[in-house]
């Protein structure tokens, strides 16, 4: 209970919802918790392109909508492409004099699936043609809505129902795909890593990417107890851990420039993240061992980036 | 009355797009579209055009940014071709699902395999189910004059659905062809501003692109189907009107010489024209034939169909394009319509054309002559590959 | 109220089967799905607000008092609040089957 005493002003954030109650998300769903917080740091003036997953499903079962703004689904792997065409349509609008000029944001939301693999494409496309957008992945680690397959952003060693832990293969064999890294990669003013059990930092990056002129990625980790299996109470626990552990860092990275939202003095012990979920009870302590030096590694890597920024 | 001047008929088409002072086009390359986009890119570098031209990095992302930017409430254009084509397919039912208003130019291409850059129309059979509207055009003034036709019937409060205008790639595309341009004036009268029934906004937040449970998916194809069957009378009222501002009035079926002729050609697009000379000739040695241009493919434009065919004996129907396992698509749809008469055609079926092989009038003769032929002997469904060598 | 998606006709579809009620899920009753309930002991909130922004069902709203209570009519009983809670303040409890 005494561990998560710091980060709060949570009174001052604004009581309006902008993502409805009685959406379909399973029971400690910390992806509709990001959501949730995304549509509170925007407000009502975005348009919104969600690419098919979790998200689109349990939000907008017709004639049910959880959504309070604008929004569009089209396919899996478009998300980046439908925005692209928004932001546009707006750009010429407002110059043709065809609707008022006003600030409307444009908003790209698609999973680690939708971003990673089958979405990489359409990203890579509008990140490089640098429209005024901004990209959120919000990564659960699998393709959880069709029944949690794997995906290059599945970590190493997660069981999932094509990466199965079984007699000759140990789960998951690659590592998991860096994506904030190829956003950067693209050369755009704005990338940064959140997590929902830190609001007030999720908040405070989705507004700042609002804000800027040009591409912005956002990279979400959502904890899902379904996939992960992990107990829901512990949802908020788990993103606090990745991050103390050094296995999901918050960062941010403006104009090249590498920043770490929070460093520690001393990352806890991977063992407390992993033992917490399901999916990764098959890992030996040799494998434990080998991801906590990985993780450390790139850690420390990060932190010497970070360092060259200041 | 507008200037004529011979131009490209990638280029009219493009020059058609910018009097419609389209918003936003996304373009991806692909012969033979090409000439089509590179013009575009051309109007809007030198300022005679104001849109948003940008090249994305799929033909699937090019459609998909035309549905964002449509559903934004701009009107918004792409254009491909074969594998693009098939590509983007995906997005394509779901453009007409979510009645937006695109227009797209389909430079007609073979799809692969093996890969050909050269002209039939396997490409747009492979959507025939997409739910757009579906135009085929003939000559470079008609890509032209349906682009426009093509915006008005889309953002038409009633019709609300994509079109699809079909140019065959190379045989129109890359052919300079003298094209008869419309005065400004009159296509902002014909053509005003786009404006939307429902849109992306923040000041009506609306959900498009839900996911539609068991219970009411059956309710919402047939919502699109009665869409599309009850966008009849305004495509009729579009090119009527059309007509009475240029004096060229397009019709969903078109007769050429077809009064007391026994046998009538049934083709699509560009041999329109071939078939037309060999009609003359024939009918030159006194033998009894005709031509059916169907230039309406989506809504199959049934009723205009069977009055077109009442009296005919034998239908000779050129298809461009093999539905492999079944026969030709265009003949399929040719008898379907007919089924249900008590007096029907025999349905004779060429396909013709592959991958850019080219028919000429000569072709045309010889292919009534072996249709007339073998119906004389019995077989009243033909089916072959015209001009294979064995 | 927007009736459940088997009882519509297809006339009355919008186009595009596009949602025109912006948020009308909230009339879907997501609180039938838990097995346990959150309870406050008022003694010991110090109004925080955590299990307010924590709740991934938007179930706590503030009262006039400055507590943040819960809507049973959403919470699907995950019990991230109750983990949350800084002074221990809410626990989960069984739903008896009668309060349902």
């Amino acid at each position: 209970m005494t561990e998560n005493l710091n980060v709060y002003a949570v009174r001052t954030l604004t009581q309006k919802e902008y993502f409805s109650p009685g959406h379909r998300a399973c029971q400690g769903c910390a992806e509709a918790l990001a959501v949730r917080m995304v549509g509170k740091a925007l407000g009502r003036n975005v348009i919104v392109a969600s690419a098919t997953g979790c998200m689109e499903v349990v939000s907008s079962p017709i004639p049910f909508t959880a959504w309070r703004v604008p929004w569009l689904h089209v396919a899996f792997e478009n998300a980046a492409a439908v925005a692209s065409g928004i932001e546009s349509a707006l750009k010429v609008l407002m110059r043709k004099g065809r609707i008022p000029s006003k600030k409307i944001v444009t908003i790209a939301m698609a999973g680690d699936g939708g971003t990673a693999d089958i979405g990489l494409q359409a990203l890579s496309g509008a990140l490089e043609r640098g429209h005024n957008f901004t990209y959120i992945c919000t990564d659960n680690e699998a393709y959880m809505n069709t029944g949690i397959q794997r995906s290059s952003a599945t970590p190493f060693g997660a069981s999932t129902t094509t990466s199965p832990a079984g007699k000759v293969k140990m789960g998951q064999i690659t590592w998991k795909k860096n994506m904030p890294a190829i956003a950067a990669a693209h050369n755009i003013p704005y990338v940064a890593t959140a997590c929902p059990s830190y609001p007030i930092d999720l908040i405070q990056k989705v507004k700042k990417a609002a804000n800027i002129e040009g591409p912005a990625y956002i990279h979400i980790l959502s904890v899902c107890p379904t996939g992960w299996r992990s107990a829901p109470e512990l949802s908020i626990k788990l993103g606090r851990l990745s991050v103390e552990t050094g296995v999901f860092p918050l960062y941010e990275v403006e104009n090249g420039k590498y920043h770490l939202s929070m460093d520690f003095p001393q990352l806890k012990p991977i063992k407390e993240y992993i033992k917490l979920q399901g999916r990764f009870r098959h890992l030996t302590d040799s494998m434990i061992e080998e991801i906590e030096k990985r993780v450390h590694k790139e850690y420390e890597e990060l932190k010497e980036k970070a360092k060259k920024g200041v | 009355m507008g200037k004529r001047i011979g131009m490209e008929v990638s280029i009219a088409a493009a020059e058609a797009v910018k009097q419609c002072n389209v918003d936003v086009i996304s373009a991806y390359p692909i012969t033979p579209q090409t000439h089509v986009v590179e013009h575009l890119s051309e109007l809007v570098a030198n300022g005679e055009m104001d849109a948003e031209f940008f090249c994305v990095e799929s033909e699937h992302s090019a459609l998909s940014v035309c549905v964002g930017s449509e559903a934004t409430g701009a009107r918004s254009f792409t254009c491909t071709s074969s594998q693009g084509l098939a590509l983007m397919s995906e997005i394509t039912y779901i453009a007409s699902a979510l009645r937006l208003p695109i227009v797209m130019i389909i430079a007609n291409r073979a799809l692969s395999g093996p890969i050909s850059i050269w002209n039939d129309h396997s490409d747009v059979m492979s959507i025939r189910d997409c739910g757009w509207i579906q135009f085929f055009a003939e000559n470079g003034q008609d890509v032209y004059d349906q682009v426009f036709c093509a915006y008005r019937l889309a953002e038409d409060k009633e019709v609300l659905l994509p079109v699809i205008i079909n140019m065959d790639g190379f045989t129109l595309s890359h052919v300079i062809e003298p094209i008869e341009l419309i005065d400004q004036e009159k296509i902002d009268q014909f053509l005003p501003a786009y404006k939307p029934v429902l849109s992306l906004h923040p000041d009506r937040p609306v959900t498009m692109g839900g996911i539609a449970l068991p219970g009411i998916f059956t309710e919402t194809k047939k919502a699109q189907e009665v869409a599309i069957q009850s966008s009849m009378p305004k495509i009729l009222e579009t090119w009527k009107a059309f007509g009475d501002m240029t004096g060229r009035y397009y019709n969903p079926v078109e007769t050429y010489k077809t009064e007391d002729a026994e046998t009538v050609f049934v083709i699509m697009g560009s041999y329109g024209e071939t078939a037309s000379v060999a009609v003359d000739m024939m009918r030159e040695e006194g033998r009894s034939v005709g031509l059916i241009k169907l230039r309406l493919w989506r809504p199959f434009p049934f009723e205009e169909f069977k009055k077109a065919t009442l009296d005919v004996k034998q239908l000779v129907v050129i298809d461009r394009a093999v539905s492999v396992g079944a026969r030709g698509p265009v003949a399929s749809e040719v008898k379907a319509a007919l089924y249900g008469e008590d007096q029907r055609p025999s349905v004779y079926n060429f396909v013709a054309g592959l991958g850019g092989r080219d028919v000429a009038p000569q072709d045309f003769i010889k292919m009534v002559d072996k249709a007339e032929i073998e119906i004389e002997e019995g077989n009243k469904e033909g089916y072959e590959i015209y001009g294979v060598r064995e | 109220m927007t009736k459940p998606e088997s009882e519509w006709t297809w006339k009355e579809l919008p186009p595009g089967t596009t949602i025109l009620e912006p948020g009308n899920a909230c009339q879907y009753r997501t609180g039938d799905w838990k097995t346990l309930k959150p309870v406050l002991n008022k003694e010991l909130c110090i109004h925080c607000g955590l299990c307010y922004i924590f709740c991934p069902d938007m179930s706590y709203a503030l009262n006039p008092e400055g507590y943040f209570i819960v809507d049973l009519f959403y919470c699907k009983g995950c019990g991230i609040c109750a983990k949350e809670c800084p002074t221990g303040a809410i626990t989960m409890v069984l739903e008896k089957e009668e309060e349902k």
